[in-house]
């Protein structure tokens, strides 16, 4: 059976983005899962219970983990995106990339000011 | 906003598409070394260093324990400065197609000259080590005669290949001797130019701020170029007449592989 999820006839689609479809859903599924044990972590009055609910939550961020790099080796524009931000620690998040120059970065008003000439091996 | 600040300068957007085109123009012609090396990046302004996956020892901070540190090649900084006329500026939002930016074109000079000394002949102050100066194999040494230069280069050829090192190979040379060249021609009218490139398999490349010449190999993976931010300008300040720019990049030089290259230099 096929994937639920696909908003288009199954004949325009190629393999690649039914797999990115799958990972998407995956991913998903791992982190609606978190969001849901972590509710019952905090909503159980047992704290045996809050504490295999929360092993179960936290390894779902594993499986999440795994997912998303999965899905970032793929697709160029979602790593250049991640590259930006993650591990930074900028606040506000917003501002997270206004100090450089780097050709990935939104150009202000003016232009980012890299010409953009790059490597020219193989010019004359 | 960046830290070039452009948005701060009195530049309207024409203005800038003006001196920026006028950049990208002028600047392939005399980056010479880009033409010859890998280049990696532009990693942003704020990259700072490339680890090199080496460690120094150093004495350990205190009895019974030993100690490393980390090695690493910062990058550079390189800068020159320019002026462009606030008149000329704004003949350039009515229209005006010629306009008069001579210091942007030195500028320009200036800073690729910067790069290619830094690639071919390396930066000490910068801890940079250039390819003349980091290849494993003996100078070709030149005779006066410019048909002879041929020979040079196919020794040079001869050397990397005889160090295992594949072509395509080419030759960054300095502007006086590629004069030469160009008007060189051998015995039976060929012209010496296209007897080169026929040995070297690849290109011969005008470098100015070059001494003598180098023939490398271009299979890649041997000299690598790494780029911070690569050239940019920016405004540093104004007055009622002229604006003050820049312009600007941040990278590194590595040799990876010493045996691919080998300097030519005329006997004195």
């Amino acid at each position: 059976m096929a994937s639920e999820g696909l908003h288009e006839p199954r004949e325009l689609l190629d393999e690649a983005t039914v797999d990115h479809h799958r990972a998407m859903t995956s991913l998903c599924e791992e982190l609606e899962a978190i969001d849901w044990y972590d509710q019952r972590v905090k909503a159980t009055s047992d704290p045996t219970l809050a504490a295999v609910l929360a092993y179960n939550r936290d390894d779902e961020k594993e499986h999440a983990a795994m997912t998303l790099e999965w899905i970032r080796r793929r697709d160029a524009a979602l790593d250049q995106q991640l590259r930006k931000f993650l591990f930074t620690t900028t606040e506000p998040l917003t501002e997270v990339g206004a100090g450089g120059t780097a050709d990935d970065e939104v150009p202000a008003a003016g232009g980012s000011g890299s010409l953009g000439i790059g490597s020219l091996k193989g010019a004359n | 906003m960046n830290h070039l600040h452009r948005d701060l300068a009195p530049i309207s957007e024409e203005g800038w598409d003006t001196i920026d085109q006028e950049a990208k123009s002028r600047l392939p012609t005399y980056l010479a070394a880009r033409k010859l090396v890998d280049f990696a990046g532009p990693h942003g302004w704020s990259h700072s260093a490339t680890n090199l996956g080496r460690i120094s020892e150093i004495s350990g901070p205190s009895e019974g324990v030993t100690a490393a540190q980390r090695r690493v090649l910062p990058l550079v900084e390189l800068r020159t400065e320019f002026k462009v006329s606030r008149v000329e500026l704004d003949d350039a939002d009515r229209g005006a197609s010629n306009i008069d930016l001579a210091e942007l074109d030195e500028a320009l000079r200036q800073i690729a000259i910067g790069e290619n000394v830094t690639v071919f002949h390396g930066y000490q102050a910068g801890g940079i080590e250039g390819i003349t100066e980091s290849t494993s194999h003996q100078p070709i040494i030149h005779e006066t005669d410019m048909v002879k230069y041929l020979n040079a280069v196919a020794q040079g050829v001869d050397v990397l290949r005889q160090a295992g090192i594949n072509g395509p190979y080419g030759l960054a040379i300095c502007p006086t001797t590629y004069t030469k060249i160009i008007e060189t021609t051998e015995y039976g009218g060929h012209l010496l130019l296209d007897h080169i490139k026929k040995i070297l398999d690849g290109p011969l490349v005008w470098a100015p701020g070059m001494d003598g010449g180098v023939v490398l190999s271009l299979r890649g993976g041997d000299f690598i170029l790494e780029s911070g931010q690569d050239l940019s300008i920016g405004y540093l300040d104004h007055d009622a007449d002229i604006v003050r720019l820049y312009i600007e990049e941040s990278f590194n030089f590595r040799v990876l592989e010493p045996d691919a290259a080998v300097a030519i230099r005329s006997k004195a």
